[in-house]
């Protein structure tokens, strides 16, 4: 427990929040270890949790009929995966695998959705930084939806 | 002051010639007053003044015989010092593969210009800062400016489309001329006031048959400046600058472009505009390949050419950058506007956009940005 | 009036100098993308600090302007080149011996020197890397100087990443933090997949102390200088590098022009909040 809060303070994305608010997250927080290739979860699986990345790589990816699984995004180090628990209908819409060894923190979802409904304080500054994350996300993935790389635009190379 | 009599300017056109001048001036060409070499009094446009406004020029008769009763055409001294068109390096190809350089043209000739008015001489003095006082000089540029023998000719009824006072820049020469004139014309009279303005130019006075101006002679030609600014057909407003510089996304500029042809016109009959492109031209022995420079305008569509397509594509965009790089940008980077109010952009504008209109209308309204009404 | 009497003595300036290639790397697998070490006929390169570019020339072509990537000391400088347009597609076709035309270098340079005693962020997409490179190799020249160094490199596809082996050389020291992803990975792709800008969200280093450079497409570099500022990195100690239509690089011919700066001569290294109008104004 005492490990975990440690861990948690030294978060970027935990930074700011209350110290009473890292406590009640330690406490629904586990150490979750991951080997090469292991799922983390699955697409239409229950969305019960989310992640903390302390090392290690994970690749999240879609499956598509009769296609080896797509990997559209890698998170690594310090971020932070899976918001599908905030909202329902409460399924992960990708799944996760590791790409490498990767430990994690494994913070339990319901409990805590459950304490941010009790305290909104607490509950204001989480979705805060999950909006945030989720905007972060969002542009990301327009940007690569632009293939910037493609056009004459190149940076003094041609 | 001294003063001569309008024929006296064949004696110029000689002595320059005979000093080993080529001699370029006003002459009426094709329904206009162009520059042109000058073999004698006789080219200049004696008795022809010219009507300009927004698209308009006409060339008109006089009832006087002013040599110098026009205002500008069309052309500006810019296509002597900067042409349209020039070899800046020949490269020769060696039968190793490698190559090696020359100069594109010969050495140009010394230049004499009859009848630059204020404006223009604000206009070399422009150039001059965009292609020798930069931290390197346009080798061409200098090599055809070196030596220019400049004869300043005051305005004396500046045009429908003159701004030059707004700008600073006339209707009465200062300084930067080698020989300055004044044309007056009055009742039965008709003389024209010179004036030294260098070494040179006093070198050439001397051999001139002038006199000293009489005390009648001399009230004329303070008269002739004294009324000149009052004539002026347009005013641009003095903090076009600073509009401008806050005016980058005004409505203004997609209204105008619905107007605005993209034609390039304004650019080319703009003094000190200096854009320019390069072009590869090899010959088809493959010995030898010229690099060429060719005026551009930042109206065309190759002017932002980039891999991806023009970096502005439209023609709002495109106007916006000549507008707000003559009368605003153009003073970080050189240190004064781009604009001497010559009011050929709006003579020549096949529309007759104005600038000074558009200026005028962006700071009526402000630094208002386009759409989003009542959101 | 005289402006000068010895005008016939200055040097043209549009005059390309005769370089010999002397050797040519692919650096792509189609070799769409190369590098060229160059070096002049006679005598030796003119120094060229990091972030500055030279003008190629193509006897019977034409001219582009291309970064310096890398520069030896050794009298040679670098260029990589990516076969984009007319002049670069038939650059493509060139071999080791072949002679082309420079002038430069021009521009001005990154200020690695700013950066010394802080933490150091590159953020590099596409053949961007290229002009960021020479900064890679001045740090690691004194690498004691600097604090963290993180290089974020992204590409389109694993396929178009260049520098492979210097990659894996830097990837392999200690002292530097290289992370590399690509917009869509492959089946064998074992790194990262996304966009660069999610290397910099990752953070790692100290935003407020940091100085950052970032060069490739516009967008990538609006976009990562938005994830830097983020992180706490000031506006001023972000510097970007500018692409535009050069054709004369000295400031002459008006192609490159954003707002009141030429790229040629005033950049195409700027600090973010000189360029920070062309960002937010469309076609400026």
């Amino acid at each position: 427990m005492n490990e975990l809060l440690e861990i948690l303070k030294g978060q970027h994305f935990f930074e700011g929040l209350r110290e009473a608010d890292l406590r009640l997250l330690a406490a629904g927080a586990s150490l979750r270890t991951f080997r090469a290739d292991e799922t983390l979860f699955r697409e239409h699986e229950e969305a019960d949790a989310f992640y903390l990345i302390r090392s290690g790589r994970v690749a999240l990816e879609s499956r598509l009929p009769g296609r080896r699984a797509e990997v559209f995004m890698t998170l690594g180090h310090g971020e932070v995966l899976g918001w599908s628990w905030l909202m329902p209908p409460y399924r992960w819409h990708y799944s996760a695998r590791a790409l490498e060894e990767t430990h994690t923190v494994h913070f339990d979802a319901p409990a805590l959705h459950a304490c941010m409904d009790r305290d909104p304080v607490l509950g204001y500054a989480l979705y805060q930084r999950f909006a945030a994350l989720i905007v972060q996300r969002l542009q990301a993935a327009r940007l690569q939806a632009m293939d910037i790389y493609g056009g004459g635009d190149v940076g003094l190379g041609g | 002051m001294r003063v001569m009599a309008p024929e006296e300017m064949e004696a110029l056109i000689r002595l320059l010639s005979d000093d080993g001048y080529e001699v370029v001036g006003p002459t009426r060409r094709e329904g206009a007053i162009v520059y042109d070499r000058l073999q004698g009094l006789s080219d200049l446009p004696a008795g022809w003044g010219d009507e300009h406004g927004p698209g308009h020029y006409r060339l008109r008769q006089r009832d006087d015989q002013a040599l110098f009763g026009y205002v500008v055409g069309p052309h500006s001294w810019k296509k002597y010092l900067f042409p349209p068109r020039e070899t800046l390096v020949r490269v020769l190809r060696r039968e190793d593969g490698g190559f090696e350089t020359q100069p594109g043209e010969p050495a140009p000739p010394r230049r004499a210009f009859i009848g630059v008015r204020p404006c223009e001489l604000a206009a070399i003095g422009i150039q001059d800062r965009v292609f020798l006082e930069q931290s390197v000089r346009d080798r061409a540029y200098g090599a055809r400016r070196e030596g220019v023998f400049l004869v300043a000719v005051n305005c004396a009824e500046p045009g429908g489309t003159c701004f030059c006072t707004s700008m600073g820049t006339g209707p009465r020469a200062g300084s930067g001329f080698d020989l300055g004139l004044t044309e007056v014309i009055g009742e039965g009279t008709h003389f024209l006031v010179i004036e030294a303005g260098s070494e040179a130019g006093e070198a050439m006075l001397a051999r001139m048959d002038t006199r000293e101006a009489s005390e009648a002679e001399r009230a004329a030609a303070e008269q002739v400046w004294l009324e000149a600014p009052k004539h002026m057909g347009r005013t641009m407003p003095g903090d076009a600058r600073e509009v401008l510089a806050r005016a980058l996304e005004h409505p203004r500029w997609a209204q105008t472009a619905e107007r605005c042809l993209s034609c390039a016109n304004c650019t080319l009959v703009c003094p000190t505009c200096f854009c320019a492109q390069m072009e590869e031209l090899p010959d088809l022995e493959g010995k030898s390949s010229e690099r060429v420079r060719l005026w551009d305008s930042c109206f065309n569509g190759e002017h932002s050419y980039m891999i991806g397509g023009p970096h502005r594509s439209t023609v709002a965009a495109r106007y916006r950058q000549w507008l707000t790089h003559k009368l605003s940008s153009w003073h970080e980077q050189f240190g004064s506007s781009g604009c001497v109010g010559c009011g050929r952009c709006i003579t020549w504008c096949p529309v007759g956009i104005d600038i000074t209109e558009e200026v005028a209308a962006i700071r009526a309204t402000g630094q208002g940005k386009a759409g989003g009404q009542g959101t | 009036m005289s402006v000068s009497a010895a005008e016939r003595q200055i040097p043209e300036p549009m005059a390309p100098v005769p370089w010999r290639i002397l050797d040519v790397r692919r650096e792509v697998a189609d070799g769409e993308v190369f590098t060229w070490r160059l070096r002049p006929e006679s005598g030796a390169a003119p120094e060229a600090r990091p972030g500055q570019f030279n003008m190629l020339y193509l006897f019977g072509v034409g001219e582009v302007a291309i970064s310096v990537s890398a520069m030896d000391g050794d009298g040679s400088l670098v260029h990589t080149i990516r076969a984009v347009g007319s002049v670069t597609r038939t650059m493509q076709g060139l071999r080791a011996g072949d002679v082309v035309g420079v002038r430069g270098p021009f521009g001005s340079a990154w200020p690695v020197e700013a950066a010394e005693g802080r933490d150091l962020v590159l953020a590099a997409g596409g053949i961007g890397l290229a002009p960021l490179r020479p900064v890679i190799h001045a740090v690691l020249a004194r690498r004691e100087a600097f604090g963290r160094v993180l290089i974020c490199y992204g590409a389109r596809s694993p396929r178009d990443l260049i520098f492979r082996d210097e990659l894996a050389q830097w990837q392999a020291r200690a002292d530097l933090d290289v992370r590399v992803t690509v917009d869509r990975g492959t089946a064998d792709w074992k790194g990262d997949v996304g966009v660069v800008t999610q290397l910099i969200d990752r953070g790692g280093f100290d935003g407020r102390n940091a100085l950052a450079m970032v060069c490739g497409p516009e967008v990538m570099m609006r976009f990562s200088a938005l994830s830097l500022h983020r992180r706490g990195v000031v506006p001023e100690r972000t510097f970007v590098s500018m692409e535009r239509c050069m054709r004369c690089a000295l400031g002459f011919c008006g192609h490159c022009q954003i707002g009141p700066h030429f790229v040629c001569r005033d950049g195409p290294v700027f600090p973010y909040p000189v360029m920070e109008p062309a960002f937010r104004v469309h076609e400026l």
